[in-house]
């Protein structure tokens, strides 16, 4: 099994998650809006959309969030995984606030303080969970009576 | 369920179709993904092992990655699609959220992972939270 306790490099990998996609994401909306309306029977212009210079930008940030979501994958958990690359959403929220200067509705304030709550409530657990039945007969005893007791 | 409803502007059914579609195939996508990656085990010990090209080598060596990819590409088809028809402000909040919540379940299905009642709350709170920030 890895290692339960990240290591400062593991963290920058998840730093690296949660910001490449929200500012990835941002770039395919402003690509996208500026095209007009895309129909199915025209499938060419959602692959020629592809080579505007937004949603080429936005593709590139996320490549660099793919590969770095996938040296995540390969250490901890999925359920682990995905709040954090929701926390990249505060991050932004918070960047509009203080660089760009954009109002934040009381609303947003309140989902920054949900997501930051649930990333922390993961955040403090382990980031690989013992699979139950493949794994259970490596682990020592005690600690497997112990889980066993807390599924209870 | 999305071709059927292109052709009309898209009424209450066709929006949650086309947002089905994106939660759909991106929990699939991401649950194979990270089957793939628990499959080949630490990309960090393996690129110090065999270098960047071991590693580079080890993920495009998995099917199941490939079988992740595909559906993942599919997802982001879906949503370029979705996003053309509809609101960012609709789109964005109830594909992550929905996401969220269905790849907890999904995990729990199919990865085995210990989806604890810590891990449910917190995803159910990031779920909110998202909406709530992106709506």
């Amino acid at each position: 099994m890895p290692h339960h306790k990240l290591t400062l490099r593991q963290y920058l990998v998840l730093g690296l998650v949660g910001l490449s996609a929200p500012l990835g994401d941002t770039c395919l909306s402003r690509g996208m809006t500026r095209l007009g309306s895309i129909s199915l029977d025209h499938p060419g212009t959602l692959v020629a959309a592809v080579f505007t210079p937004w949603i080429a930008a936005g593709i590139v940030l996320l490549i660099g969030f793919f590969a770095s979501y996938l040296t995540a994958l390969s250490w901890a958990d999925l359920t682990f995984v995905l709040p954090t690359t929701a926390f990249g959403n505060v991050i932004v929220a918070l960047l509009a606030r203080f660089w760009l200067h954009e109002p934040i509705s009381l609303q947003r304030w309140a989902g920054i303080a949900l997501i930051t709550v649930g990333v922390g409530f993961v955040a403090n657990g382990p980031a690989v969970t013992e699979r139950p039945a493949s794994e259970s007969q490596k682990r020592p005893e005690p600690i497997a009576a112990l889980e066993e007791e807390q599924v209870r | 369920m999305t071709l059927l409803f292109s052709a009309a502007a898209p009424g209450a059914w066709s929006a949650a179709g086309m947002i089905a579609a994106v939660v759909l195939t991106s929990t699939t996508g991401e649950v194979l993904t990270a089957a793939a990656m628990k499959s080949i085990g630490d990309l960090d010990e393996i690129r110090a092992r065999s270098g960047m090209a071991g590693a580079i080598g080890a993920v495009v060596g998995c099917p199941l990655f490939f079988a992740g990819v595909s559906f993942l590409a599919l997802a982001f088809f879906a949503l370029l699609f979705a996003l053309n028809h509809l609101d960012l402000s609709l789109v964005a909040p109830a594909s992550a959220s929905l996401t969220l919540v269905t790849n907890a379940v999904a995990a729990k299905l199919f990865l085995k992972e210990n989806v604890d009642r810590r891990r449910w709350t917190a995803a159910a709170l990031v779920c909110l939270g998202v909406y709530l920030l992106a709506h």
